[in-house]
């Protein structure tokens, strides 16, 4: 009777549920636990919740929620990197009788975390939250067009991700790798609480993302500045748009397999089953169909960033700014075209292997286009080696050997030995490393001054740059190499010792991009430190063209205190070019939409929905949801959303940047 | 600097003639055609990759601010010749590309027949190709020689310069049967039979490996393949058939439960049909088989289909129940009690022996059993 | 709109509006991003209907749609749900002039169907699961379950939107917040009754004639 009691209100979660036999993950969660109660209590030791709970985590403004997306991103960096260093070193030492360190049952849960954590809680959080910082200001805009929608999506996310985190500790994460593939993600063969926490928190997650792609896709159809036709949006915005509209039409795809899979799980349909008519390959179609196109959802802002920083660092107009926008879209609607060339080998016969090979090398030729047009950016530039552009040349550099072998693998033949291997893991790295990652570090460096004020440490920075480009090549080459000698993938334990001399360099290699990631810690902190130093009075650090460097760095809550109005598309550039004087006087009371806490407490809400899901505690699931629909409704109710921010406000902001650029002068 | 680096890989291609790159030194013809396709495209694709990479670094140079004796033309952002070289160069490379993979995804798509034992060697008229079922199993690989009465278990022997037909499925997992030195890979997966026609040019032993990740016992799920003449096959098919360990349901039955580390089993006589029931999913006695059970559906079952009554003709109560066997009950339906804890079980709590097999147990199907950690296990023999 | 030159300069550019307080340019983004989100939620559809396509044979020795299908009582719901959409047709033009209670009787109208069609469906699932054909027994049962039952699911919510719309028009009269949101909603009830076309046609007439 007892026992029914408890285990009606605590599910499956006993005592045996928390890893007090590990002393991995239970060093880890004392180191965490300390650190999390010293920031805790410093933050209440300076009186500091107040201010943040009412200045940013109830805050629609999609300035502080990029940062915030940005602070997430990096923080699940450090936990997706912690997993790349411990699934090095396993495989550096794993040979013939050495077991490694980590048994099967830690190892998968490490590629599977560090996989997904990667994309969902990384790559997805950092180009988001730049593109939620940047672009508003770049169509000169004051907020996005649902500012209490970028809140709540923020929120959800950050639920995922906590909810992901959470596994770490209490319970399991999955053992299925990153995409979970069914039947192995089915009830049958993993019946514990791994592949739930990873439903759970990817669908609440994903969630958030879909709704902040519609709310940017909105804001730039919408509320682009007067003047500033489709053809004259920067690139960034350009490729802000395709890359939220590809999310719209792919994120669907994933939630329902995500659905139907849970479905599975907690009610015993037979969607991915083997018995009684399920269909699992259909799985792998469904979330092939989200996962493809989701690499150019992260890697199309991140072409922007490139196209923004070349322009801004060679002093040049970009060369061939319609190809490149023609290119942004051609790659959009192709990429939803090939995601069979993932299983190829699953034999789907020869006709239609080609025709997805095929469509998947077309795609390399907007890509190409698009290289050849930095490269004839940088021709007849004055180019300034300045920490973005430095990332820039590494990514050139990077990113073609990645394209090279992408199009290798989408020769169904030659796909047919490469595919699974680490050849194809190495591939990947190399487009995502080299393609998305540096250029959110390029991103982050670039616009820093922008939200801050100050510029990170230069020195440090090229410490992490060097890390981190250096570590790339140590780290995967050797990769490309054992994929050729025949390893599969996520494999655990090598038996011939002739492999091992590469995963220790691959090690080593990880171990430089550990170099890099605290350099870029160390840049922020140094940056901070010396930031009288580096500080921007002018709002326009780096001679910028486009809209958001006319306004003061950090920029006032309202952005712009005139909307302004767009005659070229090197927009700030222009005004520049042609004397613009910002007006000093003729303010007015700039309409705002007002912070809410609706959207943390809907996505605290959301999580505790999940985790009454994942450990079958079924009451608690049931009040978050329904306490979840009062919330949502409850928020309908409120009508007051709006204020106005006075005319002398606004001067009073305004006369003290006059004051600063003076001073400049 | 930079330069240095972004080189690197131009020299992997030169560095692929090294002797353990087994993908780039085959001993299977098909396997040595993946590989020359992978070497052409790898050059043509070079053609623009190389001027791409030097141009990156030379203009990175030659525009540096520092560089007085520039041309800085800021208004420069249009080039009509330009444009049309840097669409038409790829485009012109894929074309060539496409080309190519039309033609080699068609002549070496695994299910179709060989044409050829290697380059300059025809397939003589008489030849029948020696056909091998492969079946997936967790975590190992069973080979059935339905024709010469032959099994093995994480071991494929294959006669040199005779065309093999594989027949591939698996009972669980979806799996891949990666067989680097021969043919590459090709999915094997449950109530699906895929093909691979391959022939092995050269005696000698290599590894095969399961490329999918499939649970547990992935890392371990290898077998050696092994490359021998004709009449070294023969007296290895004798050698098997002498063991006198044969392989019928009930042996199939054991053997399909979870295992690791398996070491290489012989059996001979084999039951026929077993791969079949492999497909099917009908290992299990009192299972119907699949293709039955699709057969019914395809009658659909009866019924007047003018009679739209709900649930008229349906078979009601419990005959409507399932066909097949056990399965895990969803979570929703759980009472209680039945909940279980799930516990986390990162450390292994009772290290067991490697590949020890525990038939009817419960665990045996669930992916989250303690995994036993080996104390030490004996080194293998590296590859050859 | 009275933009006004600022540099004094070069009077003949003009580098900002004045008069544009608001914190966007225009009109229209809830409903552009509304719009949006139902195609969203459509690819979720399109997602269904796809898994249904590729197990709607699959039966697994079970029971066959012309077996389980009951036209007629679909054919009903089918009716209702239709007629609800013209009814919330009907309180549009009286939304759009102002006239508060005709556009709450109608709407209360649309919920009234909308509940019966909600009822009904329960009513066809509950015997189906009794009869032993639940999502459980074939994965031809599970994927109609699914889609037929995430499609009530929308149009619960449905419902309840309609009844917190009809509670807030009596709040708040019919001011731009609440016309907008009746707007959105009558996008959300026709988009549901467009998905239910596609279920009643793809999966029970398109079932019992195979």
């Amino acid at each position: 009777m007892t026992d029914t009691l408890i285990k009606t209100i605590f599910g499956r979660l006993g005592l045996e549920s928390f890893p007090i036999h590990e002393p991995i993950l239970l060093g880890t969660f004392i180191v965490v636990a300390l650190l999390g109660l010293s920031i805790v209590g410093a933050i209440a030791y300076f009186r500091l919740w107040g201010y943040l709970w009412r200045e940013w985590f109830t805050s629609v403004d999609h300035k502080k929620i990029g940062i915030m997306y940005v602070i997430l991103g990096i923080i699940m960096l450090l936990r997706g990197f912690a997993d790349a260093l411990m699934m090095r070193a396993q495989q550096a030492i794993a040979f013939g009788g050495n077991e490694g360190y980590l048994p099967a049952h830690h190892y998968d849960q490490i590629f599977t975390a560090h996989g997904t954590i990667m994309i969902f809680f990384v790559a997805i959080p950092l180009v988001v939250g730049l593109i939620n910082y940047v672009m508003p200001l770049q169509i000169g805009a004051r907020d996005v067009a649902f500012p209490f929608l970028n809140n709540l999506s923020f929120w959800l996310t950050a639920a995922g991700a906590a909810l992901t985190m959470l596994s770490l500790f209490v319970g399991e994460f999955a053992r299925t790798g990153w995409l979970s593939y069914a039947p192995l993600a089915g009830l049958d063969y993993s019946p514990d609480t791994g592949v739930d926490y990873y439903l759970w928190s990817l669908q609440i997650a994903g969630v958030g993302t879909t709704l902040s792609a519609i709310n940017m896709v909105a804001t730039i159809v919408k509320m682009r500045a007067p003047g500033m036709t489709m053809m004259k949006l920067p690139v960034f915005c350009w490729t802000a748009l395709c890359s939220n509209v590809l999310a719209i039409a792919i994120f669907p795809a994933l939630t329902a397999a995500f659905f139907l899979l849970m479905m599975d799980r907690y009610v015993g349909t037979n969607f991915f089953t083997n018995d009684r008519g399920g269909a699992p390959m259909m799985y792998w179609n469904m979330v092939w169909i989200w996962g493809h196109p989701e690499v150019y959802v992260l890697v199309l802002p991140a072409f922007g960033i490139y196209s923004e920083i070349t322009s801004t660092f060679t002093g040049k107009r970009l060369f061939g700014y319609s190809s490149m926008v023609y290119a942004t879209v051609v790659i959009t609607i192709l990429s939803y075209l090939v995601w069979l060339h993932h299983f190829f080998t699953m034999g789907a016969g020869p006709a239609v292997n080609s025709f997805f090979g095929i469509a998947t090398m077309v795609i390399s030729i907007p890509t190409g286009a698009k290289i050849f047009n930095w490269l004839f950016t940088m021709y007849r530039g004055n180019i300034r080696f300045e920490l973005p552009m430095m990332w820039v040349v590494a990514f050139m550099l990077t990113f073609v050997v990645g394209g090279m072998t992408g199009v290798l693998l989408a020769i169904p033949p030659a796909d047919f030995v490469l595919h699974n291997s680490l050849f194809l893991v190495a591939h990947f790295h190399n487009v995502i490393i080299g393609g998305v990652v540096f250029g959110l570090f390029a991103a982050i460096v670039y616009w820093f001054p922008k939200a801050f004020g100050f510029k990170l440490d230069p020195f440090w920075g090229k410490v992490a740059f060097w890390g981190w480009v250096i570590g790339y090549w140590v780290a995967w080459t050797p990769i490309y190499v054992v994929g050729l000698m025949g390893t599969a993938r996520r494999v655990r334990h090598f038996d011939d010792p002739s492999f091992q001399p590469y995963f220790v360099i691959a090690a080593i290699g990880a171990l430089i991009i550990l170099v890099g990631i605290l350099g870029f810690v160390m840049s922020i902190v140094m940056g901070f430190v010396k930031r009288e130093k580096l500080r921007d009075t002018t709002g326009d650090p780096w001679d910028g063209r486009t809209l958001e460097w006319s306004t003061t760095s950090p920029p006032p809550a309202y952005n712009f205190a005139f909307t302004p109005v767009v005659h070229d598309l090197d927009a700030w550039y222009d005004m520049k070019a042609r004397g613009y004087e910002r007006p000093a006087s003729g303010y007015r009371p700039i309409h705002m939409p007002k912070n809410t806490s609706a959207g943390v407490i809907i996505a605290g809400l959301s999580f505790t929905l999940g985790f009454g899901m994942v450990w079958y505690m079924w009451w608690l699931a049931a009040l978050s949801f329904i306490a979840l629909m009062i919330v949502a409704v409850g928020h309908t109710f409120n009508f007051k959303r709006d204020f106005y921010i006075p005319a002398d406000e606004v001067a009073r902001t305004e006369s003290k940047r006059q004051r600063l650029l003076g001073m400049e002068a | 600097m930079k330069r240095a680096f972004g080189l690197a890989p131009l020299v992997l291609p030169f560095l692929l003639g090294g002797c353990n790159m087994v993908t780039m030194n085959p001993t299977g013809d098909i396997a040595l055609q993946q590989r020359n396709l992978i070497l052409f495209s790898v050059a043509v694709m070079l053609l623009i990759i190389v001027p791409v990479m030097v141009l990156t670094v030379v203009f990175a140079y030659r525009y540096r601010s520092s560089n007085p004796n520039k041309v800085y033309d800021p208004n420069f952002d249009h080039s009509t010749t330009l444009e049309l070289v840097i669409w038409s160069c790829p485009l012109l490379i894929i074309i060539a590309l496409s080309a190519v993979t039309w033609t080699s995804t068609h002549l070496l798509d695994p299910f179709r027949p060989l044409e050829r034992i290697s380059a300059d060697k025809p397939i003589p008229a008489d030849t029948k190709p020696l056909i091998v079922q492969v079946v997936a199993l967790d975590w190992k690989w069973l080979f059935i020689y339905p024709d010469l009465g032959v099994a093995t278990v994480n071991e494929l022997a294959l006669p040199v310069d005779v065309p093999v037909r594989f027949l591939i499925t698996s009972t669980d997992q979806f799996n891949t049967f990666y067989a680097p030195t021969l043919a590459g890979m090709i999915y094997a997966m449950p109530t699906m039979r895929s093909e691979l026609n391959a022939v092995l040019n050269k005696p000698g032993e290599s590894w095969g490996y399961s490329g999918n990740y499939t649970g547990r016992g992935y890392s371990d799920m290898r077998f050696k393949l092994r490359g021998v003449e004709t009449a070294d096959f023969e007296r290895w098919v004798a050698e098997v058939k002498a063991s006198g360990n044969s392989l019928d349901l009930p042996k199939m039955l054991e053997l399909v439960k979870p295992s690791e580390k398996v070491p290489v089993m012989r059996f001979a006589p084999v039951q026929e049909g077993l791969f079949d029931r492999a497909v099917n999913r009908c290992i299990e006695p009192g299972k119907p088989c699949m293709i039955d059970i699709m057969r019914q559906d395809m009658q659909a079952g009866g019924g007047n289909p003018h009679d739209s009554h709900m649930g008229h003709g349906m078979p009601s109560g419990r005959e409507a129940e399932p066909l097949t066997g056990e399965r895990a009950k969803p979570a929703l339906q759980k009472a209680p009690q039945e909940k279980g804890t799930s516990p986390n079980v990162t450390k292994p709590v009772q290290p067991e022996p490697p590949g020890q097999l525990k038939p009817g147990d419960p665990k045996n199907r669930d992916q989250s059993a303690t995994d036993p950690l080996p104390a030490i296990c004996a080194p293998r023999s590296p590859r050859a | 709109m009275t933009d006004r030159a600022l540099n004094t300069q070069e009077s003949a550019i003009t580098w900002h509006h004045l008069d544009q307080e608001d914190h966007d340019h225009g009109g229209g983004a809830t409903i552009l991003g509304f719009w949006i989100y139902l195609m969203s939620d459509a690819l979720i559809f399109a997602s269904l209907f796809a898994m249904f396509g590729v197990v709607s044979t699959s039966y697994a020795g079970g029971p066959v749609p012309r077996q389980i299908f009951d036209i007629p009582l679909v054919a009903l719901n089918t009716a209702l749900l239709l007629a609800s959409s013209i009814t919330f047709g009907q309180a549009i033009p009286h939304m759009e002039a102002g006239r508060l209670s005709s556009t709450r009787r109608w709407l209360a109208v649309t919920g009234l169907l909308g509940a019966a069609f909600v009822g009904v469906e329960l009513y066809e699932f509950a015997h189906l699961i009794a009869e032993g054909a639940g999502p459980q027994r074939s994965a031809f049962l599970s994927a109609f379950f699914t889609l037929v039952g995430t499609h009530g699911a929308h149009v619960t919510v449905g419902l309840i939107w309609i009844a917190v719309m009809l509670v807030q028009i009596g709040q708040n009269g019919l001011n731009g917040e609440i016309k907008r949101r009746i707007v959105c909603l009558s996008m959300f009830w026709h988009f549901l009754d467009i998905i239910w076309i596609g279920v009643f046609n793809f999966v029970y007439l398109y079932g019992v004639i195979r």
